[in-house]
């Protein structure tokens, strides 16, 4: 009943998940046409990647947008551009500008339009805030018990409402919400890839999130099925099983340093001051509490399993990026036979 | 459903007179432990004989992890597989190679350490005796309901101790707690590794559903941080919301009551005004705290008894049960009548709160 998609038009392709998306399409024999879309041109790599794939230069927050999708007859939209790296995205305010007033203006097309048939939209699982007061798992019906109080989650919820404001105007388009949880990979830039590859890891003072990720991969998959079939409604995308923040940095070879949580605020601005990471006050809470996401309805209705593991994804990115343990495992498992020998050599206590 | 009765105040056999000496609590070797104990007690045997008798069956090495030192019973080698293991913990700790679930409940970690570090607790200082420890099932999920008191949640902790150590394959209690518990720095990461989590009807039933065995303290704050003049007077059963989530996932309900928590530490009053300041629910004057400082953070050595009742099955009603009120409030009365009649008859039995 889903007929296939001819012409998909991709937002954010000069980042990862959109760049890559619009390759995996474009590679596709299929689909006759793949429009990607954004502010800045993509990497020469990526065009490379991209194939067949056109390159709109358009800023979705124009009205030009609508111009596009009506000459090129899309029936397609993914809208992948949904950051929370504001490194990337040119500051704080330029993200939120980008996220919020840019989704309003590419659904506004969408809604004008008569070629459109279906939608796809990248959320993230930041809506559900994290606090201490939530359930362990989170499905796509659990009301968030603290509503982000800014940053990107809260661009994200608004975003979500606009998406559901344009689904009751247009029932006849299908509408795919993916909410995703952090993003990891060896190749995927993120804050949280960044705060990974520290070689001192700031944690909160007597707090260890549970951490839950999926690989840069899976997400390009998922994508592409949301982009190829008419699955609406909105899923949690994530990959099984958690890791904790500790076990991840330990995993990584990288030196927590605990920091009393009064003192997060001031740590997170020198971070981004210095250009590390930039972690906004909503993304610092998630260090607190974590957040974990059911994926049920995404390995059923939606018909997609992850391929990676929360805990694989995180070591395909530990040894992509090739980062080098501050202990090494070796001279542990050395002085356990040191320590073993000696207790050999002593006499019994018998 | 519940009916007029009269509580027994001396059940025969129940409950051993004599004071088992704390055996070693290996719950991986069924048949050992205190149900031996108790049915030599029973019998007229003296805790020595009971002792031995236990000694005679072959004992395992330890598992590991344990910090008290360990007879030295298996000669040269013993020193040396405790440093192997020891040192495979340290390094599995260091690198990070060892799973949580999605509740964030850390086997190794509450294997290896949390355990040790309560059971000298559970064995020597409050000298725990486990009774009808048959009752709690092996396997498959099973909600655990038990009274709560004694200003700080020890009950809690040596019911885990309980579950692990004294029943026939050792089980871990995944309990549910307020979620004051989880915004507190240090515990609540503890809690969660520890395999806790948070009050609500959608994590008990996740964790009923996956099989485990939960516990619940349904009396909440109410309990706990009640007065010591109210020693062993249950408090309202909060809304029921244990027994929907026992009814939605069909698991039996293990009444369980405890005894010698109300004498840990002894409320005798609350400044209220300073536990509004640090947002907590009370804060409790005892009579070394806050009086002796630190050292009245030390639990008086009370001797406990837990027992666990037999269990209430739930799979019997229609679905949709859970959905009565009625019936909730109704199996919600069954079964803090159940804890709070076994409680006065422990209660009874009992001519020390200190000696049993």
């Amino acid at each position: 009943m889903s007929e296939a998609p001819s012409v998909v038009l991709v937002t954010g392709v000069s980042r990862f998940l959109g760049g890559h998306l619009a390759a995996r399409l474009a590679s596709d024999p299929s689909i006759e046409r793949v429009l990607g879309v954004d502010t800045t041109p993509p990497s020469r790599e990526m065009r490379r990647r991209m194939g067949r794939a056109e390159f709109v230069r358009v800023d979705i927050r124009n009205p030009l947008i609508g111009k596009v999708i009506s000459t090129a007859k899309v029936d397609t939209v993914v809208h992948a551009s949904l950051s929370g790296n504001p490194g990337q995205s040119g500051g704080r305010s330029m993200m939120m500008e980008m996220n919020v007033i840019g989704t309003m203006q590419l659904l506004a097309a969408c809604q004008r339009s008569d070629t459109v048939r279906r939608l796809v939209v990248k959320s993230t699982s930041a809506v559900y805030g994290a606090s201490s007061r939530d359930p362990a798992t989170f499905t796509e019906q659990t009301e968030p018990k603290a509503i982000p109080p800014g940053g990107y989650a809260k661009d994200a919820v608004e975003i979500e409402g606009y998406v559901r404001s344009f689904s009751r105007r247009r029932p006849d388009i299908p509408v795919t919400t993916l909410r995703f949880v952090n993003l990891i990979g060896p190749r995927i830039d993120t804050s949280f890839v960044r705060y990974f590859s520290l070689p001192v890891v700031p944690v909160v003072l007597g707090y260890d999130a549970r951490v839950q990720l999926l690989h840069e991969e899976d997400a390009v998959a998922v994508l592409e099925r949301a982009a190829a079939n008419d699955l609406p409604g909105v899923f949690n995308v994530g990959g099984a099983g958690v890791l904790m923040l500790s076990q991840a940095i330990r995993r990584a070879g990288r030196i927590p340093l605990p920091i009393p949580q009064p003192a997060v605020p001031l740590v997170g601005r020198f971070t981004r001051r210095a250009r590390l990471v930039d972690f906004s006050p909503e993304q610092m809470r998630l260090l607190n509490f974590g957040r974990v996401v059911d994926t049920t309805k995404l390995r059923g209705e939606f018909g997609f399993t992850p391929r990676w593991t929360t805990v694989q994804a995180f070591d395909d990115f530990v040894a992509g990026r090739g980062l080098r343990p501050m202990i090494d495992p070796a001279r542990l498992g050395r002085l356990q036979d040191t320590a073993q020998a000696v207790a050999r050599a002593l006499p019994s206590g018998a | 459903m519940p009916e007029a009765r009269v509580i027994p105040l001396r059940s025969d056999g129940a409950r051993p007179r004599t004071r088992p000496r704390p055996a070693p609590r290996r719950a991986s070797r069924p048949g050992v432990g205190s149900l031996t104990e108790r049915t030599a007690a029973a019998r007229g045997l003296t805790p020595e004989d009971a002792a031995t008798g236990a000694a005679e069956t072959p004992i395992e090495p330890a598992p590991g992890g344990e910090l008290a030192p360990l007879p030295a019973t298996g000669g040269p080698n013993e020193l040396e597989e405790r440093v192997a293991e020891v040192g495979e913990f340290l390094q599995r700790r260091i690198t990070g190679r060892y799973s949580v679930d999605d509740f964030g409940f850390d086997r190794d970690l509450t294997e290896h350490v949390v355990l040790p570090l309560l059971r000298p607790l559970y064995e020597r200082w409050f000298r725990v005796e486990t009774i009808g420890t048959e009752n709690v099932p092996l396997h498959g999920g099973a909600l655990l309901v038990a009274n709560h008191s004694g200003t700080l949640p020890l009950d809690a902790l040596m019911t885990t101790v309980a579950v692990h150590d004294d029943l026939a394959v050792p089980r871990y209690l995944r309990m549910l707690a307020a979620d004051l518990v989880f915004g507190l720095p240090g515990v609540g990461a503890t809690a969660r590794k520890a395999g806790h989590t948070l009050a609500c009807n959608a994590d008990a039933e996740a964790l009923l559903g996956a099989g485990e065995l939960v516990g619940v303290w349904p009396e909440g704050f109410k309990g706990i941080g009640k007065d010591f003049a109210d020693r062993y007077k249950l408090q309202r059963f909060g809304r029921g919301g244990f027994v929907s989530a026992a009814l939605r996932s069909g698991v039996p309900i293990i009444p369980c009551s405890i005894v010698g928590a109300e004498e840990t530490y002894p409320k005798i009053g609350d400044i209220g005004p300073l536990a509004r300041l640090l947002g907590v629910p009370y804060f409790p004057i005892t009579p070394t705290w806050p009086l002796l400082g630190p050292l009245g953070l030390v639990p008086l050595p009370s001797k406990w008894y837990i027992e666990f009742g037999e269990p209430i099955p739930t799979d019997r009603y229609e679905p949709g049960a859970a959905d009565d009120p009625m019936l909730v409030f109704n199996l919600t009365d069954q079964v803090r009548e159940n804890i709070q009649q076994t409680l006065y008859r422990l209660l009874a039995g009992r001519r020390n709160a200190f000696l049993g």
